[in-house]
């Protein structure tokens, strides 16, 4: 009962915090939320026996990513941007769609199958760690898509510097 | 123990949420943090999975979609400054040269 | 890799440097690069040549150029008796035009492409002579063509130059035409264009025959007779002859070595080198004989009143090649391509010797504005006079030898060879008196030109006379290889081709040769004597001839109005076609009401669909959604079944 509770907590809580991300009318005011939501997120891999990612989530995430969004917010006109429309004109179109295709999902969730369990239970996780074992699999199974990563990463960099430059 | 489904209902209500606020907002850094959101429900059901399949392969692929999130988001704020700078907009009513 | 893939492929990248960096870099350097390209194959061309002597042929593959289900073709080359024959020719003569060019040219704006085209000709003309298949050969055949073209108009801004050359191309397209379906219907009956392979099934295709609009005709007949036409086409035989005069637009080196030497021979080496197919059909090998005959005698009497010198070389030009064909179409193989390669030398010596007489003239072609060059141009007349000699078929030379050996072997081949032997020895006269009459009018007597001209006659450069006398040289010595044996010779030539070209078998007895090779030296003599009293000693007989004789002078004079009629049976229905038919109707009605409707019709429905694209990121975003909601249902649906 007491993780159901949990689970129930977070997922409330979750599904407020996105609604007033997409909803807020002033952008720091979202990225504020979705601070609060992504370290819901990293309690909820906690939750999940995922401790690797949820360290990760609150430092990558939340740490640069966001704090990214903060400083491009920062150059813009808030005024102009507390005044001016939220949303487009068809907003109920797209509400509509959206709600349109989660009940597709939801219809198609009972259709779920799992495949058979792995050989990570969570007993043979805690003897090596965490870290450790996702390290094992990353280096080994994954090397190469890993490689791949480090790549997207750099040209990432390049790009954004490239493209935010001054020009001339 | 909590049900597989709960995760997945969770993780697909997230996901519509960002879906939702993509279409709906006019503000490009919303759109990009609602992008942000669609991929962090996606984790939520990965991790999720991978824990109910005891197999770690399903962190890793969150692991490497949070890589190609912050580069999304490092390109994306780019080309969102260098248009600024160009063009003063930061709504998407007022970048409209695709118009036929 | 081996060194024969080189011959071929010296040439072409001397073209590829010469056409990418010619104009900035090399300019009139260019000369160089080809010259010493093609000197290397000539050096490998004539170790394959001493290869082949000691009895080697020389056949592989070198890359799969086409393979498509059971059609397979490969670049390959096969050097064979004939091919190194002709390998010799190709090089030697084009090395030696190379040269002659550097000072013909020299001083020409287009120097570069002048050289570069050469060196693509040479490239295309090995490869043609080299392949051992025949799309290979197709390959060479069009790709010399084209050079043909370029080099015919060379001098593009001049209009008859460029007119010269769409001529040559588009008369050639009629023969190739022929060839073409040749070809294709080699493939369906044999399933193979390789050499070895039609050769060994030509056989089986013997006594079959397809109906063609309720005729019978023989397969074999049928197959030679389209190959002939190519040959027709590129060999300047009649019909399709009147390509070649005019060709003479191009520059002269040009005129030697394609246009006399190399590539107007191909369509007898193509004939040569199918005489499996041909030997089979007694039909095609009449009418072989015949068309050499006819043109040959054809040519020679347009010649005989011509005053324009490369095109009297011209058509004599043309007259030899139907020799070649008279002495194939007798089955003769052997003879004709020695005289295709003693002729490469003489007429390609006429050649440069008429190039180097209009290099002094300042470009004049009117021999009877000329007259008295032998003092101002000694060594031009006296390699002038040898190629003459040669040509006209006395004694000793080059052109005695392989004419004899021609008619000989033509006056033993039954009735029809009886008829050919005929036209071929008066041919012999009528060449004898042409060539002189070049000789007395050009180069004897007193000059006629004007005093600016006089002034300006003088000797051509060193690099213009070597390889006159180089030639000259050929032009006596090329003919030593095939002395006959009733001359006390051994007739070499003649068993070196016999294992491919075979050698027709003679009983009669060595007085009757005598007696064929008696007749043609006293034509040949008689021509000269009869030029010598027309031209030199007394020159108004031929006015008065031409007075009195004024409808046939004219109609030679006109070269028999081929060119008039073909303007009217062929270009005149044809322009008129298209620019009554497909101009007016095809052009301006159906294409062009399809060209503008289909676009109209395109874009009055993007005029409506452009408002779709209202440049608003959420309306694509919310399209895109609508999207993954169908897909979404369609697939549940299906799944759901």
């Amino acid at each position: 009962m007491l993780p159901k509770l949990f689970f129930g907590y977070f997922a409330i809580v979750m599904i407020a915090l996105s609604l007033a991300v997409i909803t807020r009318r002033n952008p720091v005011h979202s990225v504020l939320w979705m601070l609060v939501l992504f370290f819901h997120i990293a309690g909820l891999y906690l939750f999940l026996n995922a401790e690797f990612l949820a360290a990760v989530q609150i430092i990558l995430y939340a740490g640069a990513i966001l704090v990214l969004f903060l400083f491009v917010i920062m150059m813009f006109n808030l005024k102009e941007e507390l005044t001016a429309e939220r949303f487009i004109g068809e907003w109920p179109i797209g509400v509509a769609l959206g709600i349109s295709i989660l009940m597709l999902m939801f219809f198609s969730m009972s259709k779920i199958t799992t495949g058979p369990p792995g050989q990570y239970t969570i007993e043979a996780i805690k003897a090596e760690t965490h870290t450790k074992a996702i390290g094992k699999v990353l280096y080994t199974e994954y090397l190469f898509p890993f490689e791949i990563a480090s790549l997207i990463l750099l040209i990432a960099i390049v790009g954004a510097i490239v493209l935010a430059k001054k020009r001339g | 123990m909590v049900p597989l489904e709960w995760y997945i209902g969770l993780s697909a209500v997230i996901f519509i949420i960002g879906v939702a606020g993509f279409m709906i907002r006019k503000n490009i850094i919303i759109m990009l943090m609602s992008i942000e959101l669609m991929l962090n429900a996606v984790n939520i059901s990965l991790v999720a999975f991978s824990h109910y399949l005891q197999d770690l392969r399903g962190q890793v692929m969150v692991f490497f979609i949070i890589t190609v999130a912050a580069a999304e988001a490092a390109i994306g704020l780019a080309i969102l400054v260098s248009l600024f700078k160009n063009k003063a907009a930061v709504h998407t009513d007022e970048i409209i040269e695709m118009k036929g | 890799m081996d060194k024969y893939v080189l011959i071929p492929l010296l040439p072409l990248t001397a073209f590829v440097i010469n056409i990418i960096f010619g104009k900035w870099i090399i300019k009139e350097k260019a000369h160089w690069i080809a010259i010493l390209a093609v000197l290397g194959s000539f050096a490998i061309a004539v170790s394959a040549f001493l290869e082949v002597l000691s009895g080697k042929v020389i056949n592989y593959d070198v890359y799969n150029w086409i393979v498509s289900g059971n059609f397979k073709v490969t670049v390959g080359f096969l050097i064979d008796q004939l091919t190194a024959i002709m390998l010799i020719v190709v090089t030697s003569v084009s090395l030696l035009v190379h040269i002659y060019s550097v000072g013909y040219m020299h001083g020409d704006g287009g120097y570069y492409r002048f050289f570069a085209y050469l060196s693509l000709f040479t490239f295309s003309m090995l490869m043609l002579v080299m392949g051992n298949n025949l799309l290979q050969l197709y390959f060479g055949w069009e790709a010399v063509g084209l050079c043909s073209y370029f080099l015919i108009g060379f001098w593009y801004e001049k209009k008859s130059a460029a007119d010269a050359g769409k001529k040559a191309f588009i008369v050639n397209r009629f023969g190739d035409f022929g060839f073409g379906i040749g070809v294709i219907m080699i493939f369906l009956m044999l399933g193979s264009l390789h050499y070895t392979e039609i050769f060994g099934k030509i056989g089986t295709l013997q006594g079959q025959a397809i109906n063609i609009l309720g005729y019978n005709v023989d397969l074999i007949t049928l197959i030679a007779l389209l190959l002939f036409c190519g040959a027709v086409g590129k060999s300047a035989q009649i019909p399709l002859h009147v390509w070649l005069p005019d060709a003479m637009e191009g520059p002269t080196p040009v005129s030697a070595l394609i246009h006399a030497a190399t590539m107007v021979t191909a369509g007898v080496f193509m004939v040569a080198r199918f005489n499996p197919i041909f030997n089979l059909s007694e039909t095609a090998m009449n009418v072989v004989a015949l068309t050499g005959a006819i043109t040959s005698l054809f040519a020679a009497t347009i010649a005989l009143v011509q005053n324009d010198i490369k095109r009297i070389v011209a058509y004599s030009t043309v007259s030899q090649l139907g020799y070649m064909f008279l002495a194939c179409g007798v089955g003769a193989y052997g003879a004709g391509i020695f005289h295709l390669y003693t002729h490469a030398y003489f007429k390609a010596l006429l050649f440069l010797g008429a190039g180097s007489v209009m290099h002094a003239m300042a470009g004049e072609l009117d021999i009877q504005k000329m007259g008295g060059l032998k003092k101002y141009m000694p060594v031009t007349y006296w390699t002038f006079l040898i190629a003459s000699l040669s040509i006209a078929g006395i004694p000793g030379l080059a052109g005695f030898f392989s004419k004899d050996e021609i008619l000989w072997l033509a006056y033993n081949h039954g009735t029809v060879g009886k008829i050919v032997w005929a036209m071929g020895t008066a041919v012999a006269a009528l060449t004898a008196f042409y060539s002189f009459r070049i000789i007395f009018l050009a180069f004897h007597g007193t000059f006629r030109g004007t005093h600016e001209q006089e002034h300006h006659l003088h000797e051509s450069p060193k690099a213009m006379t070597m390889p006159l006398m180089i030639l000259a040289v050929g032009a006596v010595a090329a003919g030593w290889v095939g002395i006959p044996a009733a001359l006390g010779g051994s007739n070499a030539i003649a068993h070196f081709f016999e294992p491919v070209l075979g050698h027709p078998h003679v009983t009669a007895a060595h007085e009757e040769e005598y007696m064929v090779m008696g007749i043609s030296i006293a034509a040949a003599i008689g021509g000269i004597f009869v030029s010598w009293i027309f031209y030199s000693l007394k020159p108004e007989i031929p006015k008065n001839l031409a007075v009195k004789f004024k409808s046939i002078y004219t109609t030679l004079w006109n070269k028999y109005y081929v060119d008039e009629l073909y303007d009217f049976i062929i270009v005149r229905p044809v322009k008129w076609t298209a620019t009554n038919i497909l101009v007016a109707v095809t052009d301006g009605k159906i294409i062009e009401g399809i060209v503008n409707g289909v676009p109209a019709a395109i874009r009055n429905f993007g005029e409506r669909l452009r408002k779709l694209q209202t440049g608003y990121l959420q309306h694509y975003a919310l399209s895109m959604a609508l999207g993954v909601f169908v897909i979404l249902t369609l697939v549940l649906i299906a799944k759901g079944r």
